[in-house]
C-alpha cells in the first residue's frame, strides 16, 4: 500500500545541507504494522514527516518517492496532499500533553476533521463524535465531547488524538512514539488499543519507536535505522529469533535483564556520527565488533539472509556471540548484611493546597505519605512506581531538599529531619543524589572540573587547590572521562558523557549512599547500558550503596537487590528482588510487571489490564488508594488502608487479600 | 473564579495606598510646602509672611501627619496628609492654582481624551494585529523580511516626528484638515482624523514586531503540527488554531491600558491642542501645579490597578484552562 | 601658553567608568568560552556588525564630548590663576570652527545669506532691505555667491577622493589581518572577506565605514567653509548641535540602564530565590512603582528635583555642572521607573532556574544560597540582562527627545535632540518654512536609534538560547 523508495531528505543549515534521511525505502501492506526502530537522532521522526510532506522549514526532501497505492506523494501539488492528509494518512505524536489545542474542545479538534474529510456537520458529527470517542475508549463521551485538553490525562489525550486520526478513516496511521511519554500501565492500554483499531479496520501502520518491547508487541515488520539509514529489514519472526546485524545484535545485548544480573552489559562504544561529518563507507563500521577493512571504504548493498529478512553488512558472521564476550562481575548482593546505613520511618511530605479569598489552606497534596524504606551498606533499593507516585520526592525529602512533613530519616545513626546548619551539610556528605536529566543538571557556564569539585569545596574536603585538581583527574577516571575533560564545557559532551560527570560530582564527597532519581530514562539503549555498567562497577569498587528510583523494570530486574513498589505516596510491597519480581504479592506488582513490554517473541502470556490511571494525590481513594482500579478489590478494600502483612522476613505487602 | 477575582481586588487596596504615600512622600517630604511656595511665588516676590500666606490660602500650613496640637479624631484628620492625599480615595482632589476644582476639570476632560484615545486604540490594535498576522502567515518570504524591515525603520523614528511631519504634511501643506483644535459634537471628525491617524502609525513598528514574535511563537508548537496533519488548509491552520492562541498573550497584554484611555495621550493632545486630559497635565507640568500632578498620579494609579483586575478577568475569559480551575 | 583645568562632571566620570567596564567584561568574555561564543555569532551577524560599527561612531563623538576642561584667563604673572566659566569638552575644541562661527540668526544650509530680510547701511548712507551677507557662511566665495553648487560639489569630490583611499587602506588593513588568522590556505584574505567565509562579517563592517567615510569626510571638508546642515536661531551652526546632542543621547540610553541594573538583577533573584514574603514584598514594590505612570512619575520627580536645584544654587560653580546634575538626575528617575520590567523578567527566569537539577545538586552539597546565586544563577541570567541593556537604549534615546519636549527632560541650556526638536518645531509655522533644524535632529536620531535598535536583535538572536 505505502510504497517509500530511496528516500531521501534533509535539513538547511546554512549554506549546507544536512542529510538526517539517507536514501530509505520499505514497504508497508494493508494490516500490517511496519515498526521503524532506531535509537535518538537516527531520522526515523523525520522519515515520518517526509511521508506527511509536514518536515520543518529548514527540512528539503532531496530525492526518492513516496507512493500510496500508486499515487505519487512527493510531486503531489500541495492542496491536493491535504486531501491525502487525515483522510488517507493520519498521524499521532509523542507528546500528547502539547499535541493538542490548549483552547477548543476535543470535540472541535475532531469535528473539524470529519467536517473537511467526510462533509459531516451539525448532529450526525456528534453522533459519530461520541462514536468515536467510544471507540478509543472513553467514558462518558457526551460529557467529554464539550470538555478542553487540559480536563484529561495524559493517556486520554493520547486516546482523543487516535480519535482524531482515526475520525478520517485513514488507511495508513503513523504513530510516532505514541507511548513514550505515558506510564507503563497506560502504555499497555494504549498499545492494546492500537492493535485492536489496526485488526478491526485493516489500517497499515508505522510504527516509530525506540523501545524493543513494544516492537514485539506490536511490529509485523521491522526496520532498523541507524545514522539515517535502514541497515536491517526482517519480519518479526526472523528479527527476534535471528538478528543479524551487529548493530541489532548489539541493541538486544546491552538491554538490562534479569539473566544478565552480575554481567556487565554490552555496550556499543563510541557515538554515532554526527549528520555533518557522515562517512560514506559503512556508517557503523567505528562502533561495530566485527569490524573489517572493507566495511571503512564501501557502504555494504543490501543483501538476503532469509525470504523476509534482509541487511546491510558485509560481515556474515553467526548470531547473538555478542554477550559471550562480557566479564562477569561479582554480584553486589554477595556482601554481608549489615544494619540499615539508611533508615526511613513513616516519611510524609505534604504540600498544602491554597484556595479561595484569604489563600487558606483547604488540602494537602500527600505527595510521600508514610514511606518507611531501609538500605544496607553496598547494597542497592530499587523504588518503582509510575509517573506522580512521589517517588522523587522521597529522594528529595532524604536529602532534605524537600522539608519532611513528618517521619524520620536516619542517615549513618544521626537524625536528618529537623537538622540544620553545619550539622546538616556534614551530613550530606554521606549522601547524595543523580539526576535524571543529564542537560538540565550541569551548569552550563562552568568548567566540568569547577562542577565536580563544587561539592568538594562547600563541605570543606580538599581545600588546596592542587589536591583538588588531583581529586577531580582521579573521579574522571573512575568514571571513564579524559583528564583533559576537567577544562571542558559540559555542552561539549553528550548525555551519557554528561551523566558520566554528574556521578563524579556526587562520588566527589565519598559519599556512602547515592540516590540516583532515573538516571538512565533519558538516554537510549546503549548509553543505559554503558552507565549501568559504570554504576554497578563504582559498587563493587567503593562499596556505595543505591537508592535507585525508576519506572523500568528491566533495570530493576538487573540491578536491584531490593525492591520497593510505590504507589499514590505510599509503599505497597517491598522486599528482595527475586521475592518482588519472582511471585509479587500486590496486585498493582503483578500488573506493573505484566505491563512492561518484554523483548522477546513469548512474551505475552495473560497480561492484567488496569484500568485508569492513577488517581491526584490531593484526593486519594478512601480504603486502599489502589481499590478504584483493582481487579481484585473487595468490600474491605473501599472501606481501610490494609496493614502490612509480612510474607517472609523480607518480603512485606500491603493488601487485604495478600494474607 | 469569583474568589479569584476578589481576591484581586483585595490586593488592589494596599497597592493604592502604597501609591498615595509615595506621592505623598513625594510632594511634601521631599520638598516641603515652603519650598512649593517659593516656586510659585517666583524667587523675587519670596518673604516669609508671603510663603505663610501662599501656604494657608491652600492649607498647606497644616502639620504633616500628626497634628499634636488639635484634639481627638482631628489630630490624624486635620493634617496635610488626610486632606490632601488621603482624601484623593474619596475623588476630592483640592483646587488648582487658578482656583478650578481639579475633579470637575477631569470629568469635563475625559470627553476629549476618550475620543482620541479610544479609536486611536480599537483601530491601532486592528490594524498591528492584522499586519502582523500577514507577516506571520508569510514567515520566512522576502514579504516577511521587508516588513520586519519597515517595522524597525519605523520604531526607530521619533513619535515626535510623526506628529510634526504629519501636522504639516497634511495640515499645511495639502490642507487636508485643521492643524488642531477641537470641537464638539458630530463635527469633531475633522480634528480627530489627523491626531488618530498618526497615533495609528507611531505604533505600528514596535507593536506589529511584537505580535509577530507571539504568532511565530505558537506556530512552532506541537498542535499546530496536528492540524496540519489533519489535512486541514493553512488558513484555517492560522485563523482557527494560531490566532486563537496567540490571542490570549495579546489580549491580556492590551487589557491593562484600557482604562488608562481616560488619561489621554500627552504629546498628541498638547500638539494637536486637544482639551483632555493629557494637555491638562502638561499644562499643569509647565505651570508647575502641584496639585493637578499630584491628582493625576493618583488617577492614573487607580486606572492601572483598574487594567490589572480587567487582565485578570480577561483572563479567565480567553482561557479555558483559567476559566474552569 | 594657555592653561587649562581638568573638569570632571559627574556623568564623565560614569561614561568613563562604563568604558573601564566594558573593556573589564570584554576581558572577562574573552576567558569564558560560551560567553565568547554568543559574541562571536553577534560578530558573525552582517546587519548587527554594520549597525555596531555606526554605533562606535557615535560613542567615539560621545566619549571626546565627555573630556571637559576649562580654559586660564589671561591674567597677570602673579596672579592667581583663574577660569573660565565656560566648561569645554575636547569635541568642542575639534569643532571650534564650528562652535565659534556664530551668524545672526537663521540660515539655510550651504547658504550664504541670511534668512530675514534687515536693514542694511550702505556705504553712502542709504539703507536697503535685503537678506544681508553671512558672515562665516560661504565667505571664501567673496562675490561670487552663485558659484556655491560647483565650489561645493567640487571640494565633496575631493573628499571623497580622500576618503575613498582612506577607505582602501583601511580595507588593505583588514584584508591583512584576516590572512593572517589561521587556516588563510587557498584564498588572500582580501577574497576571503569578498565570498564571505570570514567568522567575523568584516564584508559589512568594511561596507558601512566606506559609506560613512564617504558622507562624514566631505560632510566635514565642507563644514569649515559652510553651514551645512544650516544655523538656528541665535545663529549657531546646526552641525555642532548635532554632534553635541550625541553625548546627551548616549549618557541618557546607558547611564539609566547602568544605574537601575544592580537593583533590577539583585531584587529580581532575591524575589525568586528566597520566595516567600521576600518575594511578596519585592513584588509589592514594583507592582506600586508600575501602577504610576511612567511620564507623571517622571513628571513629579523631575518638578522635585527641579526645587532641589532652584533652592541649593550655591551647589554648582557652573552652569555645565548644574545641567549636568539634572542630566544625571533624570537618568536615576528613568531608571527607577524603568527597572521594574527586567526585574520581573529576572524573577521569572530565577524560579524556573531554580528548579533546575542542577541547583538542587548544589543545594544538596549545602551550598549556601548566596554562593548559589552567584556562580550558578546569576551567569545563567546574564544573557537576559544585555539584552535589555541593548533593547531598552534606543527606547531610552527615543524617550529623551519626548521628554524634554514636555519640559521634563533635561536641562534646556543642554544641547540634546530632545532640546532641538522642542525649539526648532514652532518655525515650521514660518513662512518659508525653517526645516534644516528638525530634519538634521530627526536624521541624526534615526540613524542611531537604528543602529541601535539592529544592533539589539543582533544580540537578542545570538544570546536567547530559544533562538538558538
Amino acid at each position: 500500500m505505502l510504497q517509500v523508495t530511496n528516500l531521501r531528505l534533509g535539513f538547511a543549515s546554512g549554506k549546507k545541507m544536512l542529510v538526517a534521511v539517507d536514501g530509505i525505502s520499505f514497504v508497508i501492506s494493508k494490516g500490517e504494522t511496519f515498526a521503524l526502530l532506531g535509537e535518538s537522532g537516527c531520522g526515523k521522526s523525520a522519515t515520518a514527516q517526509g511521508i506527511m510532506r509536514l518536515l520543518p522549514a529548514a527540512g528539503r526532501i532531496t530525492d526518492g518517492s513516496v507512493r500510496l497505492e500508486g499515487t505519487e506523494l512527493l510531486t503531489l501539488a500541495e492542496a491536493d496532499m491535504r486531501q491525502v492528509r487525515g483522510a488517507r494518512i493520519a498521524m499521532i505524536f509523542q507528546e500528547p500533553a502539547t499535541s493538542l489545542n490548549p483552547v477548543l474542545t476535543v470535540g472541535m479538534q475532531i469535528g473539524e476533521v470529519l467536517d473537511l474529510h467526510c462533509g459531516l456537520r451539525g448532529e450526525p458529527a456528534r453522533q459519530r463524535m461520541l462514536e468515536l470517542l467510544r471507540q478509543v475508549g472513553i467514558a462518558d463521551p457526551e460529557r467529554r465531547l464539550d470538555e478542553y485538553p487540559f480536563q484529561f490525562s495524559g493517556g486520554m489525550k493520547q486516546r482523543v488524538m487516535i480519535a482524531i486520526a482515526l475520525a478520517g478513516e485513514p488507511d495508513l496511521l503513523i504513530a510516532d512514539e505514541p507511548t513514550t511519554a505515558l506510564d507503563v500501565t497506560v502504555q499497555a492500554q494504549i498499545l492494546d488499543l492500537l492493535a485492536q483499531l489496526q485488526r478491526e479496520r485493516g489500517m497499515g501502520m508505522l510504527l516509530i519507536t525506540h523501545d524493543l518491547g513494544v516492537v514485539a508487541k506490536m511490529a509485523h515488520r521491522i526496520g532498523v535505522m541507524y545514522a539515517g539509514e535502514l541497515v536491517e529489514v526482517a519480519s518479526r519472526e526472523e528479527f527476534f529469533s535471528r538478528p543479524q546485524h551487529p548493530y541489532t545484535q548489539a541493541l538486544f545485548a546491552a538491554l538490562p535483564e534479569v539473566s544478565r544480573r552480575g554481567m556487565a552489559l554490552t555496550t556499543i562504544p563510541g557515538q554515532v556520527p554526527s549528520l555533518a561529518a557522515m562517512p560514506a563507507s559503512c556508517r557503523f563500521a567505528d562502533r561495530c565488533t566485527h569490524v573489517m577493512p572493507v566495511c571503512r571504504e564501501i557502504s555494504p548493498d543490501w543483501r538476503g539472509v532469509a525470504a523476509s529478512h534482509t541487511l546491510r553488512c558485509h560481515w556474515s558472521g553467526s548470531t547473538a556471540v555478542v554477550a559471550n564476550h562480557t566479564p562477569r562481575m561479582g554480584l553486589g548482593h554477595l556482601m554481608p548484611e549489615m544494619a540499615p546505613f539508611l533508615d526511613v520511618v513513616d516519611l510524609k511530605v505534604h504540600f498544602p493546597i491554597r484556595r479561595g479569598v484569604l489563600q487558606r489552606t483547604v488540602g494537602q497534596v500527600l505527595a510521600v505519605d508514610g514511606v518507611s524504606l531501609a538500605i544496607s551498606a553496598g547494597r542497592t533499593l530499587a523504588l518503582v512506581g509510575e509517573s506522580g507516585c512521589g517517588k522523587t520526592t522521597v529522594g528529595k525529602a532524604l536529602l532534605q531538599l524537600v522539608k519532611p512533613t513528618a517521619g524520620s530519616v536516619r542517615l549513618g545513626g544521626s537524625e536528618l529531619v529537623g537538622m540544620q546548619g553545619k550539622r546538616l551539610r556534614a551530613a550530606r556528605r554521606h549522601m547524595q543524589m543523580v539526576f535524571q536529566d543529564p542537560f538540565a543538571s550541569l551548569n552550563p557556564r562552568l568548567r566540568v572540573g569547577e562542577i565536580i569539585a563544587e561539592g568538594m569545596s562547600a563541605l570543606g574536603l580538599e581545600s588546596d587547590a592542587a589536591a583538588q585538581g588531583r581529586a577531580v583527574a582521579a573521579l574522571l577516571k573512575q568514571v571513564g572521562l579524559p583528564d583533559e575533560a576537567a577544562g571542558r564545557y559540559p555542552h561539549e559532551f553528550s548525555g551519557g558523557q554528561r551523566q558520566r560527570i554528574a556521578i563524579a560530582r556526587a562520588l566527589a564527597v565519598q559519599p556512602e549512599l547515592l540516590i540516583c532519581d532515573e538516571p538512565t530514562s533519558a538516554l537510549d539503549v546503549s548509553v543505559q547500558a554503558q552507565i549501568l555498567n559504570l554504576l554497578k562497577k563504582l559498587q563493587e569498587e567503593l562499596g556505595v550503596a543505591y537508592l535507585f528510583i525508576t519506572h523500568n523494570f528491566a533495570v530493576v530486574e538487573y540491578l536491584a537487590n531490593d525492591v520497593a513498589v510505590m504507589y499514590l505516596g505510599r509503599i505497597v510491597e517491598r522486599g528482595g528482588a527475586e521475592e518482588v519480581l519472582r511471585s509479587p504479592k500486590h496486585p498493582y506488582t503483578q500488573a506493573l510487571l505484566s505491563a512492561v513490554p518484554v523483548p522477546r517473541l513469548d512474551a505475552h502470556s495473560a497480561a492484567i489490564r488496569l484500568p485508569g490511571e492513577t488517581p491526584s494525590p490531593a484526593n486519594p481513594p478512601a480504603g486502599c488508594h489502589f481499590h478504584p482500579r483493582c481487579p481484585l478489590a473487595i468490600d474491605v478494600c473501599r472501606q481501610r488502608y490494609p496493614e502490612t502483612s509480612e510474607i517472609s522476613a523480607t518480603h512485606t505487602v500491603n493488601c487485604h487479600l495478600a494474607r | 473564579m469569583l474568589a479569584y477575582i476578589v481576591r484581586r481586588l483585595l490586593y488592589a487596596i494596599p497597592i493604592l495606598i502604597g501609591v498615595n504615600l509615595l506621592t505623598f512622600a513625594l510632594f511634601f517630604v521631599v520638598n516641603t510646602p515652603d519650598d512649593m511656595a517659593r516656586m510659585q511665588l517666583g524667587v523675587k516676590r519670596v518673604t516669609p509672611e508671603a510663603i505663610e500666606k501662599w501656604k494657608a490660602e491652600r492649607g498647606y500650613d497644616k502639620p504633616l501627619l500628626i497634628n499634636s496640637g488639635a484634639k481627638g479624631l482631628s489630630t490624624v484628620t486635620d493634617t496635610v496628609f488626610f486632606q490632601k492625599s488621603a482624601r484623593m480615595f474619596v475623588g476630592d482632589f483640592g483646587r488648582a492654582e487658578d482656583g478650578r476644582d481639579i475633579a470637575r476639570e477631569i470629568a469635563s476632560r475625559m470627553g476629549p481624551s476618550l475620543a482620541i484615545a479610544l479609536p486611536t486604540f480599537i483601530l491601532g490594535l486592528f490594524v498591528t494585529v492584522s499586519f502582523a498576522l500577514t507577516l506571520a502567515f508569510f514567515r520566512a518570504t522576502a514579504f516577511d523580511f521587508w516588513g520586519v524591515v519597515l517595522c524597525v525603520a519605523m520604531m526607530s523614528i521619533s513619535g515626535l516626528f510623526y506628529i510634526i511631519g504629519g501636522q504639516f504634511l497634511i495640515s499645511k501643506v495639502w490642507r487636508l484638515v485643521p492643524i488642531s483644535g477641537f470641537a464638539d459634537g458630530v463635527d469633531a471628525w475633522r480634528f480627530l482624523l489627523l491626531p488618530v491617524l498618526i497615533g495609528v502609525i507611531s505604533g505600528i513598528g514596535a507593536s506589529t514586531r511584537w505580535y509577530r514574535t507571539i504568532f511565530l511563537e505558537e506556530v512552532g508548537k506541537d498542535y499546530v503540527r496536528t492540524a496540519r496533519a489533519k489535512g486541514l488548509p493553512e488558513t484555517i491552520v492560522f485563523f482557527r488554531h494560531v490566532l486563537r492562541n496567540a490571542l490570549i498573550p495579546i489580549l491580556t497584554g492590551v487589557v491593562v491600558v484600557i482604562p488608562l484611555l481616560f488619561m489621554g495621550s500627552l504629546l498628541t493632545e498638547s500638539f494637536f491642542g486637544v482639551p483632555g486630559l493629557g494637555s491638562y497635565t502638561i499644562d499643569a507640568i509647565n505651570a508647575q501645579d502641584f496639585a493637578v500632578v499630584r491628582s493625576m498620579v493618583f488617577i492614573g494609579s487607580v486606572l492601572y490597578i483598574v487594567g490589572l483586575i480587567l487582565t485578570d478577568i480577561s483572563y479567565t475569559v480567553v482561557d479555558p484552562r483559567i476559566r474552569f480551575e | 601658553m594657555m592653561g587649562f583645568q581638568v573638569v570632571l562632571l559627574w556623568s564623565d566620570m560614569l561614561i568613563w567608568l562604563l568604558v573601564v567596564a566594558g573593556i573589564g567584561v570584554g576581558v572577562l568574555v574573552a576567558k569564558t568560552p560560551p560567553l565568547l561564543a554568543a559574541w562571536r555569532r553577534v560578530g558573525a551577524d552582517r546587519v548587527g556588525m554594520a549597525a555596531a560599527t555606526v554605533l562606535l561612531a557615535f560613542i567615539a563623538i560621545g566619549l571626546l564630548d565627555s573630556l571637559h576642561y576649562r580654559v586660564q584667563l589671561d591674567g597677570k604673572p602673579g596672579q592667581k590663576a583663574s577660569y573660565a566659566v565656560e566648561v569645554l569638552s575636547v569635541l568642542d575644541a575639534l569643532a571650534a570652527p564650528l562652535r565659534l562661527r556664530n551668524e545672526k540668526t537663521y540660515s539655510a544650509p550651504f547658504a550664504t545669506r541670511l534668512y530675514a530680510k534687515e536693514t542694511i547701511d550702505l556705504p553712502g548712507g542709504e539703507t536697503l532691505r535685503d537678506y544681508p551677507r553671512l558672515k562665516h557662511g560661504g565667505s571664501h566665495l567673496g562675490e561670487r555667491e552663485d558659484a556655491v553648487a560647483a565650489d561645493a560639489g567640487l571640494t565633496a569630490f575631493r573628499a571623497g577622493v580622500l576618503a575613498l583611499l582612506a577607505w582602501a587602506a583601511l580595507a588593505a588593513g583588514a584584508a591583512a589581518l584576516v590572512q593572517r588568522g589561521p587556516a588563510a590556505v587557498d584564498a588572500s584574505g582580501w577574497q576571503k572577506i569578498w565570498r564571505r567565509e570570514t567568522a567575523f562579517a568584516w564584508d559589512a563592517v568594511l561596507l558601512t565605514v566606506g559609506l560613512m567615510l564617504l558622507v562624514v569626510v566631505p560632510l566635514f571638508w565642507l563644514a569649515g567653509q559652510y553651514h551645512v546642515f544650516g544655523t538656528d536661531k541665535v545663529g549657531q551652526d546646526v552641525l555642532y548641535q548635532v554632534l553635541k546632542s550625541v553625548r546627551t543621547g548616549l549618557i541618557i540610553g546607558l547611564v539609566t540602564t547602568l544605574v537601575m541594573l544592580p537593583m533590577a538583577v539583585l531584587l529580581g533573584i532575591v524575589a525568586g530565590y528566597f520566595r516567600g514574603w521576600m518575594d511578596d514584598v519585592i513584588q509589592y514594590i514594583y507592582t506600586v512603582l508600575n501602577s504610576i505612570p511612567g511620564v507623571l512619575l517622571i513628571a513629579a520627580a523631575v518638578l522635585m528635583m527641579q526645587v532641589v536645584i532652584d533652592t541649593h544654587p550655591q551647589w554648582f560653580s557652573t552652569a555645565a555642572e548644574r545641567a549636568d546634575l539634572r542630566l544625571l538626575a533624570l537618568c536615576f528617575i528613568l531608571g527607577i521607573t524603568s527597572w521594574t520590567g527586567l526585574c520581573r523578567l529576572l524573577r521569572g527566569e530565577t524560579l524556573k532556574l531554580r528548579e533546575l537539577e542542577y541547583i538542587q545538586a548544589a543545594q544538596a552539597f549545602g551550598v549556601s544560597s548566596w554562593r548559589i546565586i552567584v556562580r550558578h544563577i546569576l551567569p545563567n541570567l546574564m544573557h537576559i540582562v544585555i539584552i535589555a541593556l541593548v533593547m531598552d537604549f534606543s527606547g531610552l534615546v527615543l524617550a529623551e527627545a519626548v521628554l524634554s519636549y514636555v519640559g521634563i527632560g533635561v536641562d534646556p541650556t543642554m544641547i540634546s535632540f530632545g532640546t532641538m526638536i522642542n525649539s526648532a518645531r514652532m518655525e515650521l509655522g514660518r513662512e518659508p518654512v525653517v526645516w534644516w533644524s528638525l530634519a538634521a535632529a530627526f536624521t541624526a536620531m534615526f540613524i542611531l536609534v537604528l543602529a541601535a535598535n539592529l544592533f539589539a536583535d543582533a544580540v537578542r538572536d545570538a544570546f536567547d538560547p530559544r533562538a538558538a
